[in-house]
């Protein structure tokens, strides 16, 4: 069947794309059969998800709120994946620009929010970009392994967020009141970033779709880009191209870093408007590092596509706090789903590497004769563009 | 202050502390050397940790045998870890997003059945600390090494045991050869994917009783989330350890001591941030890492995909 639709272009990018849906239909379906063990009725908690995602303008309006930093997230995983760089530090990296952010806000209530809003995100950007350069630096000087040493930055932004929260960021507020509860005080009002009333939406999603945008102009249009993405696709013909790949792995996993702390930035600004911790790194940031990473996969890695991916993620999060409420469904499922779609799409690929070989070589027919006949003339043989993985 | 630290009964505490910590390391650690040197990575093993952790405390919690609680977990992981096998083997899926995945559906799955079983946290009576007849009586030596639980010791007979599989017996220079040079062992009649099926399993009931060892040995307890990364620092220990057992146990032994002793710093109320001491073990990995990679080298097949004919 393969073959066939090999040998049709528009048929070929019509499955491609569709191929991550169809992993998280099946995940999804998975999941239905994981409800009706927990004597849940599959039919009426989707239901109830939908609703909860779609269900009303503020349900909707809270789905573009939670897809916000998925899809910042999501935008610095694209780039990094790109670049041949595995970054699961999106946790840790958004904690950081968090916590920059949150610094500067709370070092000068006084001033314009037009001056210090910016500069508070900046200052996010530039923490993410920090949190995803040392990983970077560390893979391409000294060969660490980046999904390692990102995982444990992770966990070491949430210590330092923990200290900084209990000690020297600490609310005056908590301590006069003798409650000690690890949190911040609350940012000016000037500082919040504009909303649209009544709902909770709020100007970092607008802002958001137009880095998408940027980004995709980056990464396709540019130089750096195009650099970036010929690291990924294959480091040594980069590098016999005359491009610094070290320099380039180094600036995907910043760059990706950047993307992430500036979601920590306008979480804070734009949502939470101060900074607390439960001790955990998903108290604060809800798993958007871990969810940016599925929301980018789904978009098959591509920063448009990556709009609509971090929009079914926010949907299905949003949705999983009504399933809970209205069903009694832990959330947890929700991230055991996550886990699955990501299983599901990632392993749905082969079926594009399948395809993409095929239309590499000659579809349908055309294969067999190729290969047999190419079997004595090993020479003349073209070798299939590497396939292009993750 | 530090005064305080230097007691002998302190010491030996810690050192005794540090041998019991090292066990759930220990058991994932060995089980992904296997995997890792047969060319497959699986970081999925924290998930698969959580998952054994919870059906070995489930079921001591229902049926207080113990027995049965490792049986579990060893079931679970195991099931866990052929389902690692046949997305990497068979599918052939980028391994290490697939193994975040993994690691994403045990911490759900764990979570979820936490909550819909048990509901709060409750305590089991674990593995007893079992003291060896004669050994234990050597003083300070005795009290550090042999009066430990069941599964503490297993741990540590673990690595001859790992050892021995990998440098002396067939099976052993199969997984090796596989892990170095696919090509070669499957024009030898070597089963490429079959070694791999085996050693992603093997190292899935392994992580399952490094779960276990978690939840009914060493902390009797079962939480979400409890092990907080400790599965990816023991993928990381496979790394450092050189890709060797004896390296592994090195490695843990390493992690677990820096971590007995933060527990000791902080309740001598030794003025260190918390913070800081539950940050160690994560900074070390990353400098563990930095000095491994730069002496050994990897199986050459590592995270890559073999298909017949390519």
């Amino acid at each position: 069947m393969l073959k066939n639709i090999a040998r049709y272009p528009f048929l070929s990018r019509l499955f491609d794309t569709l191929l991550p849906v169809l992993a998280t239909l099946a995940a999804l379906a998975v999941g239905a059969v994981m409800l009706l063990l927990l004597g849940a009725n599959p039919i009426a908690a989707y239901t109830a998800l939908l609703n909860g995602a779609f269900g009303s303008q503020n349900a909707l309006a809270d789905t573009i709120v939670k897809a916000t930093p998925l899809l910042l997230v999501g935008l610095g995983i694209c780039i990094a994946f790109r670049g041949g760089v595995i970054n699961i530090g999106g946790e840790g990296q958004l904690i950081a620009g968090a916590i920059s952010a949150t610094y500067i806000g709370l070092s000068f209530p006084e001033q314009p929010a037009t001056v210090v809003v910016p500069l508070a995100m900046l200052a996010g950007f530039f923490a993410g970009a920090i949190w995803g350069g040392i990983p970077g630096l560390l893979k391409a000087y000294y060969g660490v392994n980046e999904i390692l040493s990102t995982i444990m930055m992770n966990q070491i932004a949430v210590q330092i967020m923990n200290y900084l929260l209990r000690g020297p960021l600490i609310d005056p507020e908590q301590l006069s009141r003798a409650s000690r509860i690890p949190e911040t005080a609350r940012l000016s009002r000037a500082f919040d970033l504009p909303r649209l009333v009544p709902t909770r939406l709020h100007l970092g999603a607008f802002i958001a779709v137009v880095l998408a945008f940027l980004v995709y102009v980056f990464l396709w249009r540019t130089t750096i880009g195009y650099r970036i993405r010929a690291v990924g696709l294959n480091p040594d013909a980069s590098k016999y191209a005359g491009v610094h790949v070290k320099r380039y792995i180094v600036l995907s996993l910043l760059l990706s870093g950047a993307f992430a702390g500036l979601a920590g930035g306008i979480q804070v600004y734009g949502v939470h408007h101060f900074m607390f911790t439960d001790g955990s790194a998903a108290g604060f940031t809800g798993s958007a590092g871990f969810n940016g990473i599925v929301a980018a996969l789904f978009g098959k890695l591509h920063p448009i596509g990556t709009i609509p991916a971090s929009f079914i993620f926010g949907a299905l999060l949003v949705g999983a706090n009504s399933l809970q409420r209205a069903m009694q469904v832990p959330s947890a499922l929700i991230t055991a789903l996550n886990g699955l779609v990501v299983v599901f799409v990632v392993s749905s690929e082969l079926w594009s590497r399948r395809l993409a070989r095929l239309r590499q070589t000659g579809a349908g027919a055309e294969v067999d004769a190729a290969l047999l006949a190419d079997e004595f003339d090993d020479d003349s043989r073209a070798e299939p563009v590497s396939e292009v993985n993750l | 202050m530090i005064a305080d630290l230097l007691t002998l009964q302190v010491i030996v505490g810690m050192l005794g502390s540090g041998i019991r910590l090292a066990t759930p390391y220990l058991y994932a650690a060995i089980g992904e050397t296997f995997g890792q040197r047969s060319g497959v990575l699986n970081l999925g093993v924290d998930g698969i940790m959580l998952l054994g952790a919870f059906a070995a405390f489930y079921a001591v919690f229902t049926t207080n045998s113990l027995v049965l609680g490792v049986l579990a977990a060893m079931f679970v992981g195991g099931l866990m870890g052929l389902l690692m096998a046949f997305i990497s083997v068979t599918l052939q899926a980028e391994q290490g997003i697939s193994g975040i995945g993994i690691f994403l559906f045990g911490l759900g799955m764990s979570d979820l059945l936490f909550q819909r079983t048990l509901g709060s946290v409750e305590t089991v009576s674990g593995f007893r600390p079992l003291d060896i007849p004669i050994l234990s009586d050597i003083p300070i030596l005795g009290e550090i090494l042999f009066q430990h639980n069941l599964m503490v010791y297993g741990a540590y007979l673990l690595v001859p045991l790992a050892w021995f599989i990998l440098n002396r017996t067939t099976i052993g220079l199969k997984i090796k050869a596989v892990g170095e040079n696919p090509e070669a062992a499957d024009s030898l009649g070597v089963s490429v994917a079959g070694v791999r099926y085996a050693t992603v399993t093997f190292g899935g009931i392994l992580s399952g009783i490094a779960g276990a060892s978690l939840s009914i040995a060493l902390l009797n307890v079962f939480q979400q989330n409890m092990t907080a990364g400790l599965g990816f620092i023991a993928v990381a220990l496979v790394y450092f350890g050189g890709w060797r057992p004896v390296g592994v146990l090195f490695g843990a032994l390493l992690f677990s001591t820096v971590q007995a002793l933060q527990n000791w710093v902080q309740t001598l109320g030794i003025p260190i941030p918390s913070e800081v001491a539950v940050m160690m073990p994560y900074v070390l990995t990353i400098v563990v890492l930095v000095f491994a990679v730069q002496r050994v080298g990897q199986p050459a097949a590592l995270t890559k995909v073999y298909e017949r004919g390519e």
